[in-house]
């Protein structure tokens, strides 16, 4: 028999690395077809151009590496494609999704020395990157297909292949829109607007057209994977049920953001937006649920887990409320992101049988 | 004249910090003063103690203090090994450096009793008074203080001393790091078993 | 039913206190229902010196001694150690070295008997029947000699626990029917057939350290278990304080501080024993061994064993001689041919694996187990990186870090290690299991732990050469002294010169050399 040592345990739970970024794809399953209901071709296209590009790279960084190929099976590579596209607008070009998520593997994980050892979310820091490389196209927002955008067809093919390879202008010198005519400012975006010209912000939902109900639903401007709180919610469930994360992420960062913002409301409500529109703008439930409770990036115990959420919840809503950007929810994951060592350090449990009351012990 | 004002302040200002810094740098000096030169016994700390002479010095206190004086590079203890070296680089805040020669597996001297004739040349060479026997009287080696520096077999006029190999008690077992690629060990039997058939 | 409500509200988590952490298993308790079967005498049997945690025995017989069932045949050389004793009437054979459970594949020495089939017993030590009358210091002597240890598989020298001390009264013994391996349903079935025997060892312990309380713990996948128990709780007198607690699955409750935890609420503090909190925690097979010996004054010279796996054609409960060949056990079970099979020596989770079957049962041999290549190619398959999903850290049960320690034992920052708590760590094996990367976590904890022993013991070694050399120096300085001091006294008395005033170094010669010639200073010439 072999000599090799193997210590107990001699069996195992069956749980893989695999398995758990599939049961994720899995979990984002229904965000993906309200974004594919909702935009049509556009959020198919970059469904798939961003796995696809993701899953290259990948393959392409492994063989340079010599690592074995048998690691693009894990899931991982096409897990982050599938949050990036999740997170961009559904106008973005198809080199743009490309390049993202060339970054998103390249300088979000594999210069770390691949995955485990990232220290930021690389969806989350390629999309960031983005952001800043095109602040234009990462903030223009196409309608969804609703009774709100009749002036275009994003379930025609030839549409939205002309917006994904040829851009937007394209489309628009080809169609004679005018680029107001199909597109629309994001909630958050048209309240930190017109919070700057001094408009309370009631006022300025109502000129919106603003409802609870559409924006739990998603009919309301965003990037396609963010804008259906409904679909998020059932993903994430699933993963809490199927114990892929645990509670503490997600309840501490939503749980802090209203929290913050209800008292605020109270004290200034002109200024100050309702918890249930924080709960339902941008991408607070998306990060809640998969950016920040990504397992590499967070912390590893319980307590740090809280401590990353409310501090996660208290950035993304000062950005939100003071910010020169009108959302911070991918901003706070990443700025958390690198705190993680630190609370890894300092939040660990308490060991059994450490710093117990030594006063009962004995009668002496 | 106001921009003048405000760099003598500052000035001063500065001078006055560093003034107080520098009296209470020489107080604590004063306090914390260690007699003797602490480097020394902290790298003789780290040595094994086994006082071979194997570095070149005659045992590992000698070679403490040329290491701690600099005179001596930090990689020459033998039985130490690789982390002994790395432990007095990293004390002493320079380089590491690659080990000369690799340590071998530790050893026991043992005298063959009915062949010894009592000469006591061993017991003055023992560094650490790890053999007992009187003049004309078979010796012995105290198994437990032995610390296999092989220096009492050159003097033994019959060589009757040997070095054995210590043996590896099971209580001191220790586990090895894990093997990385288990998943081979799977494919070498798999292997196996389908060469068996 | 004060139990069953306990356990719902465990359930609905409601309850207090349920140690952190933990893990549900596939159990597997293929041998739940066999009835306990007797193993038989098998022609050699083989008896480690050390069947126990501590100081090796040494062996008292020959080669050649006829030594009967009971009889004494190793002796303990300290106090944390339990004598061994001839399991079957025989002829010692040899004393050499054999294979023993030991991840190193290093031996023991060990005592051959060649029994002679008659199993006759040595009736030397008298049965106490009447024990409530006995001071409980001769009960302890009597575990002692019974070469009783915990059968659980921890095998620490029963009697050391079994103890009244002023400082430390037992508020509470617990009996651990616990038994969370998969696999391993010695207790279990012990509990079903031979609750009444367990009850008297449990009322003898109480007697011995003192105490009034009792809780039998005992598992909800085992009701048969807690049923026989308390028809037989029901059925005794003079056990009013005992009752038992059915606590919902869940590995490793069996642990002794999680299950101490679980039932009192209190944590054993770190480096303390459970006394120092009032508590005693005495496995199933244990008191029922504990109770053979002072009732009926037996030595301990078998055990049950569960012989398990999913590559076992015949599992089963067997009550087994110490010191027979598990590679006869497998057989009566039907199993021959060990290729492609992997044996387990104790239960999946702590067990170690063999690399043979011939190894004899010892005293903390509660399972040996076949397990197939496959399954265990399973859980022992390539190490990917660590994804940081603290799932290790959830389940840990002594609510460690599992995967920083891993890293810091892999990196060699033991002293980081040992910050962090590393010996803490119980290896129950739970972040092992349920690692999603498949690290051996237990593997770099083991690794970890022994370097730091290691290291620990050549420092004090290293500590101890430091002072003889030391030692040695100023002995040779001081002969050094003594000669110069002599040869300069013999100069002095040729040529008179004033007399150097005397330093210390002098002073010390003095005793020894002259002390009506002040002695001068050596010089270095004469020194060196
Ligand atoms: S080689 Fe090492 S052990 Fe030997 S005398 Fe020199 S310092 Fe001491
Ligand atoms: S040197 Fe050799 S012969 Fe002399 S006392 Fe030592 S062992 Fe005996
Ligand atoms: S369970 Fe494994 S992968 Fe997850 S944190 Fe622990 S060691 Fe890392
Ligand atoms: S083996 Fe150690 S670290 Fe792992 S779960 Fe058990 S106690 Fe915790």
């Amino acid at each position: 028999m072999s000599l090799i040592m193997l210590s107990s345990p001699h069996a195992h739970g069956g749980d893989s690395i695999r398995l758990m970024m599939f049961t994720v794809v899995l979990a984002l399953l229904p965000a993906a077809a309200v974004s594919i209901y909702l935009f049509g071709w556009l959020a198919f296209l970059l469904i798939v151009s961003c796995m696809l590009s993701a899953l290259l790279t990948e393959a392409v960084c492994l063989k340079m590496m010599k690592r074995p190929l048998s690691t693009l099976l894990d899931n991982s590579a096409a897990l982050t494609g599938l949050f990036l596209a999740l997170t961009l607008p559904a106008t973005t070009p198809w080199w743009m999704a490309v390049l993202g998520s060339v970054f998103a593997i390249i300088l979000g994980k594999q210069v770390y020395g691949g995955l485990g050892h990232n220290i930021f979310n690389p969806a989350l820091s390629a999309r960031v990157i983005l952001l800043i490389s095109f602040p234009l196209s990462m903030t223009t927002w196409i309608m969804p297909m609703s009774s709100a955008a009749p002036a275009l067809n994003l379930f025609d093919f030839s549409t939205c292949a002309t917006i994904f390879f040829h851009g937007t202008n394209a489309l628009l010198t080809s169609s004679h829109l005018s680029l107001d005519a199909i597109t629309m400012a994001s909630p958050l975006g048209h309240i930190k607007t017109e919070a700057t010209l001094g408009v309370p912000i009631a006022d300025a939902l109502n000129a919106y057209d603003y409802s609870y109900l559409d924006a739990f639903l998603g009919f309301e401007a965003g990037s396609i994977g963010e804008t259906s709180a409904l679909a998020l919610f059932i993903g994430g469930i699933f993963l809490l049920a199927r114990h892929s994360i645990t509670w503490h992420i997600p309840f501490a960062y939503i749980g802090t953001v209203l929290l913050l913002a209800a008292i605020f409301n109270q004290v200034a409500p002109d200024q100050f937006a309702t918890p249930m529109f924080h709960l339902f703008a941008g991408g607070l439930i998306l990060c809640a649920f998969f950016m920040a409770t990504d397992p590499v990036s967070s912390p590893v115990t319980p307590v740090g887990q809280i401590v990353f959420g409310v501090g996660c919840g208290v950035i993304t809503w000062s950005i939100r409320s003071f910010g020169g950007y009108p959302e911070g929810a991918m901003f706070s994951v990443l700025l958390m992101n690198c705190a993680v060592p630190l609370i890894d350090h300092y939040f660990r449990p308490r060991v059994y049988g450490h710093h117990v009351d030594d006063q009962d012990m004995g009668k002496s | 004249m106001e921009s003048m004002n405000g760099l003598i302040y500052a000035l001063a200002s500065l001078g006055a910090f560093a003034l107080c810094a520098g009296i209470v740098l020489a107080i604590a000096q004063k306090i914390f003063h260690i007699e003797g030169d602490p480097m020394i016994d902290n790298v003789d700390a780290l040595l094994p103690q086994t006082q071979c002479g194997q570095c070149g010095y005659p045992g590992c206190k000698p070679y403490a203090t040329a290491v701690a004086g600099g005179e001596a590079e930090v990689n020459h203890c033998v039985p130490g090994g690789e982390r002994t070296m790395l432990q007095i680089a990293d004390l002493m805040g320079v380089e590491p450096k690659e080990l000369e020669q690799e340590a071998s597996a530790p050893m026991l001297a043992f005298v063959r009793e009915d062949e010894c004739i009592g000469c006591t040349l061993c017991i003055k060479a023992c560094p650490v008074d790890a053999i007992i026997g009187a003049p004309k009287q078979y010796h012995t080696i105290i198994a437990d203080h032995c610390t296999g520096c092989t220096l009492c077999v050159e003097p033994c006029p019959v060589d009757c001393i040997d070095m054995l190999v210590k043996p590896e008690l099971i209580e001191h077992w220790a586990w090895p790091l894990p093997d990385t690629k288990r998943s081979q060990l799977g494919h070498e039997r798999r292997e196996q078993h389908a060469g068996h058939a | 039913m004060p139990a069953m409500l306990r356990t719902l509200a465990q359930k609905l988590g409601l309850m207090a206190h349920t140690f952190p952490g933990g893990i549900h298993l596939d159990m597997h308790k293929l041998s739940a229902a066999a009835p306990i079967e007797d193993a038989g005498i098998s022609p050699v049997l083989i008896l480690p010196m050390k069947q126990h945690i501590g100081v090796p025995c040494t062996s008292m017989v020959k080669i050649g001694d006829k030594v009967l069932r009971g009889q004494k045949i190793a002796k303990s050389e300290g106090y944390l150690s339990v004598p061994v004793h001839a399991s079957t009437s025989g002829r010692i054979v040899k004393i050499e070295e054999h294979a023993i459970a030991h991840p190193s594949g290093m031996g023991m020495p060990s005592i051959f008997i060649e029994a002679d089939g008659d199993d006759n017993r040595d009736e030397s030590l008298e049965p106490i029947t009447d024990w409530r009358n006995v001071d409980p210091t001769i009960l302890r002597e009597r575990a002692r000699m019974c070469g009783l240890a915990g059968l659980g598989g921890a095998v620490f020298p029963t009697f050391i626990k079994l103890v009244q001390d002023r400082r430390f009264p037992i508020e509470t013994v617990i009996l651990n029917g616990i038994e969370c391996e998969p696999y391993l349903t010695t207790d279990h079935r012990l509990m079903v057939e031979q609750a009444s025997e367990i009850l008297d060892g449990m009322a003898i312990i109480m007697h011995m350290v003192g105490s009034s309380a009792g809780i039998i713990a005992i598992e909800d996948n085992k009701t048969d278990a807690a049923e026989s128990m308390q028809e037989a709780l029901t059925n005794k007198d003079g056990m009013d304080g005992v009752h038992i607690e059915v606590l919902p699955t869940r590995y490793p409750q069996g642990s002794e501080k999680q299950l101490i935890y679980t039932l009192t609420g209190r944590e054993v503090p770190a480096g303390k024993l459970p006394m120092h909190i009032g508590v005693l925690c005495q496995n199933v097979g244990t008191t029922k061994a504990l109770r053979d010996a002072v009732i009926l004054g037996q030595t301990l010279t078998e055990r049950i064993v569960t012989i398990s796996g999913d590559a076992l054609p015949r599992p089963a409960n067997l009550n087994v001689r110490i010191g027979t060949p598990i590679r006869s056990l497998f057989a009566r079970q039907g199993l021959e041919d060990f290729s492609n099979i992997q044996v387990v020596h104790g239960g999946p989770m702590m067990g170690e694996r063999l690399r043979h079957p011939d190894i004899p049962v010892v005293k903390s041999t509660s399972g040996i187990l076949a397990l197939s290549q496959q399954a265990i190619n399973a859980a022992h398959t390539v190490e990917n990186p660590c994804i940081r999903c603290g799932h290790c850290s959830e389940a840990c049960p002594a609510s460690l870090v599992p995967n920083l320690l891993a890293d810091l034992c892999r990196s060699d920052q033991l002293e980081k290690a040992e910050d962090y708590q590393l010996f803490d760590c119980i290896e129950c094996g739970a972040c092992s299991y349920v690692c999603p990367s498949n690290i051996p976590l237990v593997h770099y904890f083991r690794y970890g732990k022994g370097q730091i022993s290691l290291a620990r013991r050549e420092q004090v070694f290293a500590e101890a050469s430091r002072q003889r050399s030391e030692g040695r120096d100023t002995r040779i300085e001081r002969e050094n002294a003594e000669k110069a001091a002599r040869r300069s006294r013999v100069r002095k008395t040729h040529a008179p010169k004033p007399a150097a005033e005397p330093t210390t170094e002098a002073a010390a010669s003095t005793d020894t050399g002259s002390t009506t010639h002040p002695d001068t200073k050596p010089t270095p010439e004469e020194k060196s």
